[in-house]
């Protein structure tokens, strides 16, 4: 095991969810909805089980449906590199609400930690740049969390962040696996079905 | 080209008709009279993607927010799509595909042929309902049945416009 990263992740996503201030989550399948279902439950997240890649492009499509609300996708370094091209959707769309956190443990977290792209040559925020995005910010230390969040939710967006986070063993933290129910609590807090 | 225009003109009277807000795409040759409707429209905003699948991210978060939205593409485009399917199906949330096939009726690329004769098996087999159109008079009631089974029912449909309607590309060639 090489990372060295030193952010412990539930609590920092747990600070970070806090400051919030009615952002809708779109968390990435895995760790990054665990993270957020730890930190307390809310129907403005958008957990996911599956479509790894889609967690940027799901909160391009919501930040575009509702541009009266900050729209923050909290995904991992995997699921951010398969579906990496999204980010120049993002930046081509010109999304000012939509903001995106890259958890990066430079591993496959879920599958047994395989070693990951990041851990080596790859630059995320380099990359997010590269396709336009040029508010970025790359976050190493865990009294980082208050500025971060500062940093993607407030002023225009689109805007891209890494934050290099350790392995860590956390306790399973898993929310309802019904996807449709998911979907139907959200729509409900946005007030598009009747409750 | 007549009537391609003809099918490309009606299926984009429907689109307007159900209020569709924005289509996704990775274009095709078949697709761009329509997809020039599209830009063109005020209203409406093109989403032009890297890959096909980031469509079904985009239309099922549009849903999520109140808005509809859909996907046009080349059937190549749809192998990149199997895995991301599980999104909308498992939300139940309306996916609304329109497919220029390749791989058909005088294909020239052989390198087509593969992924345009597995589309609709494939499709398919991950759940999605598919209305094929052999003919330029039958795009626009495909696109309405598949359209208001997909925004009605919450189900991922496909629209397949046979290589019959579009035309083979001759690449020069006799």
């Amino acid at each position: 095991m090489t990372v060295s990263n030193k952010i412990n992740r539930r609590p920092f996503v747990a600070a970070l969810l806090a400051q919030r201030q009615g952002a809708l989550v779109i968390p990435g399948l895995g760790s990054p909805t665990w993270d957020c279902h730890a930190a307390g439950d809310s129907p403005e997240y958008l957990y996911s089980w599956g479509g790894m890649g889609l967690a940027v492009p799901t909160a391009l499509g919501v930040a575009l449906a509702r541009p009266d609300r900050r729209v923050l996708a909290l995904t991992g370094d995997g699921e951010m590199l398969m579906g990496i091209g999204s980010l120049g959707v993002v930046s081509a769309q010109g999304a000012k609400n939509l903001s995106i956190l890259v958890l990066d443990n430079e591993s496959f977290g879920e599958t047994g930690r395989q070693t990951g792209l990041t851990s080596d040559t790859t630059d995320l925020c380099a990359i997010a740049r590269g396709f336009g995005i040029q508010r970025t910010m790359h976050v190493t230390e865990q009294d980082k969390a208050d500025e971060l969040a500062a940093f993607l939710l407030k002023g225009d967006g689109p805007c891209f962040a890494v934050a290099k986070i350790g392995l860590s063993e956390d306790p399973w933290s898993l929310p309802v696996k019904d996807g449709a129910a998911i979907a139907r609590r959200m729509r409900i807090a946005l007030g598009i079905e009747a409750a | 080209m007549a009537e391609e225009t003809n099918w490309s003109d009606e299926v984009f009277r429907e689109i307007k008709k159900r209020e569709i807000a924005s289509v996704c795409t990775i274009p095709d040759g078949g697709l761009t009279r329509l997809l020039n409707l599209i830009k063109a429209d005020k209203d409406m905003r093109l989403i032009t993607l890297t890959t096909e699948e980031e469509g079904m991210g985009i239309v099922t978060g549009q849903w999520l927010g109140g808005k509809r939205s859909m996907i046009a593409m080349q059937s190549s485009g749809v192998g990149n799509c199997i895995n991301a399917l599980g999104l909308p199906a498992a939300m139940r949330a309306p996916c609304l595909m329109l497919v220029t096939m390749r791989g058909q009726y005088g294909e020239f690329n052989p390198w087509q042929v593969q992924m345009g004769q597995g589309t609709r098996p494939v499709l398919e087999a991950v759940g999605v309902k598919c209305f094929p159109a052999d003919h330029p008079e039958e795009v626009a009631p495909a696109f309405v049945g598949a359209a208001d089974l997909a925004y009605n029912g919450g189900f991922s449909c496909a629209v397949l416009v046979s290589q019959r309607v579009i035309g083979a590309k001759g690449f020069g060639q006799k």
